[in-house]
Formats: structure tokens, sequence, C-alpha cells
């Protein structure tokens, strides 16, 4: 069982590796129209020099609002899984 | 080896896995888990790298060099901070099974077990 | 802790937190942003638990409660801004007034009065984040221990 559990996992980090090896070479992404259009623009209509801030809290703002939730989410949890139990 | 960040990337996952089919302690399944998601953060920042491009901020950019691809990066922030946010969850958890069943082992816990 | 540690981090803590406090402020210039520093701050709430104890940051649940509901209420609240065209639009950028100096395309060597409702949303989600974690880190702290429930 153990030795199955071990040949299953070192197939599936061959498959990880080999797909490694034969993606598309490092530092040539494919698409890249959208991040052309925020590298150039952003600083006009966000007026921030940061991009990567303009994307986040500008363009996809939606996206860190529901992250901002799943945070508070995660905390409220926490509260309530550790609160001290009156026996 | 052009891929080496990917290959560094898919090393993470293997080994995040190996800790995850062959430990039993909670606490280094977490480890395991926090592993993988590291190894899937580089990942997604090296898929937007540029070759020769500096970070894309314009404080005192050199002129003339191309700069990486922003989206990525601006995800894997959103990623690390939920992956952030699901590991003090698990931790919390991992407290709360530990107090009332005395143990770390993962196969002692059996309620669950299909 | 040692008399070590505590030296240490009575030393340290300033320093942390006015780093926290820089890397929140200058979101829009430099990397980081209210994420980071937000993190960075919590770190400082990781050292001080670690040095001198939970027991003395018990009070400040609540401050780390209030801090949390600020930055969610003026996230929202500066999103809603700019419901008359799209919610999350950037209404105070490029108009002149507070962050709003207009910013021409190319390297400069960046200026704070810029970016329109970014810096105060980095603002508002430093808040949230260092209250967050920091509470995390507190409640690990105090409740975690194997006696209490």
């Amino acid at each position: 069982m153990r030795w199955l559990r071990l040949g299953a996992l070192l197939l599936v980090v061959g498959f990880l590796l080999g797909t490694a090896v034969w993606l598309r070479p490092f530092g040539s992404p494919t698409a890249f129209e959208m991040d052309d259009y925020f590298l150039k623009n952003a600083q006009v209509e966000a007026g921030a020099n940061n991009v990567v801030t303009s994307v986040v809290f500008d363009y996809r703002g939606f996206d860190t609002l529901g992250e901002a939730t799943v945070l508070l989410c995660a905390v409220v949890g926490v509260a309530f899984i550790l609160r001290r139990v009156k026996p | 080896m052009g891929n080496f960040a990917f290959l560094a990337a898919m090393l993470l996952v293997g080994i995040g896995l190996w800790a995850l089919v062959s430990r039993r302690n909670l606490i280094k399944l977490a480890i395991g888990l926090s592993i993988i998601q590291s190894g899937v953060n580089l990942f997604l920042v090296s898929l937007g790298y540029v070759r020769g491009g500096v970070a894309p901020i314009y404080t005192y950019a050199p002129p003339g060099v191309p700069m990486v691809l922003p989206t990525p990066q601006a995800l894997t922030l959103t990623a690390i901070v939920i992956g952030l946010a699901t590991t003090a969850l698990m931790l919390a958890f991992i407290v709360v099974i530990y107090r009332h069943r005395g143990t770390l082992d993962a196969g002692k816990i059996r309620e669950l077990k299909g | 802790m040692s008399v070590v540690v505590r030296t240490i981090a009575r030393l340290l803590l300033p320093w942390v937190l006015a780093f926290g406090g820089y890397v929140i402020m200058h979101g829009h210039l430099t990397p980081g942003g209210g994420f980071q520093g937000g993190a960075v701050v919590a770190s400082a709430v990781a050292l001080v638990v670690i040095a001198f104890g939970a027991e003395g940051l018990k009070g400040q649940k609540n401050l780390f409660s209030f801090l949390e509901d600020l930055g969610a209420i003026a996230f929202v609240a500066l999103a809603f801004l700019g419901i008359g065209s799209t919610f999350f639009r950037n209404v105070l950028a490029g108009g002149g007034g507070l962050f709003g100096t207009p910013v021409p395309f190319g390297p400069n060597p960046g200026w704070l009065n810029t970016g329109g409702t970014l810096p105060l949303m980095n603002w508002a989600v430093g808040l949230k984040v260092l209250a967050g974690l920091g509470s995390v880190v507190l409640l690990l702290a105090l409740f975690g221990g194997k006696e209490d429930g």
C-alpha cells in the first residue's frame, strides 16, 4: 500500500516536471494585450505609478472586494472556533 | 534549462504532495498544503515574466526596458491573502481537534472515514 | 521570554511599525500596498505576543475589531463613491484636489499626491488586514492552549 502510494506520487511528480519542461519557454508569455493596455494607460487613468496596485484596486476592484470578504469570514471563523466555552 | 522557474514551482508542488500522502500529523498536512500553495503562486508569477523585464512600477523605472505582466502579480496577491486566511482557519481547526481528541494523528480520527 | 528577546523586541517594535506604515502609505508608488503593509504590522503584533505574552494584549481585541470594521466600511464606501458610472470607479484621479494630481505617462520620481482613491483604499485594506491577521495571531495565542475549553 505504502509503495503503491509512493509510486503514484512519483508518477504525478514526474508528469508535473515533464509539463514544466515542455511548457512555453520561460519569459515569453502568450497573451499580453490586456497587460499592455494596463501598462500604457494605468498611469494616466488611475494616476498611480504602481501598476499592480491600480489593477488590484481599480481595474479589478471586485476581486479585491471578494478577497476582503474571504479574509473577514476567516477571521470570524477563527474567533468563533476558538471562543472560550462556558462549561 | 530554460524553464527553471517552472521546474522549481513543480518541485514545490511535488514536495507538498509527498507531505500529504506520507505524513499523518495534522500540522504537517497543513505545512504540506502551504508548500503546494507556494508552488502554485510561484508558477503563476513566473508565467507573467517577460525576458529582461523589470517590476511594473514607474517610480524611477529604467526607460526602454520591458515590464513584466501586472495581472498575474495582482491575482497572486489575492491568492496569497486567501491562502493566509485558509491557513489560519486550518490551524484553528487543528487546535480544536487536538483539544477534543487529544491526538494529532490523522489516522486515529475516524469519524468521517468512508 | 528572556530579557534578551524582550529588549530586542522593545528596540525593534517602532521600526517595524514605521516600516509597515511606510509600505501602506507608499503603496501606489513603490512595491507594497495595503496587504503587504498590513501583514508587516501584524508581524509586529506577533512579535509582541512572542516577547511579552498574549495577556497584555487581551484588552486590545475591541480595538482590532473596531479597526477591522472601519477598514471594511471605508473600503466599500470608497467603492460606492463611483456609483454614478461604475462601482469601483476612480473618481478622484486626475481631478486635482486630494490625491488628484494628474500623472503623465512614463517613469517619474513618484509624487505622493497622486492615485485618486488608491491610497485611501490602501489605508482601508491595510487597516483591515492588520486587524484581521493581528486578531488571528492574538486569538491563537490566547485560546490556542490545551487547557482552555
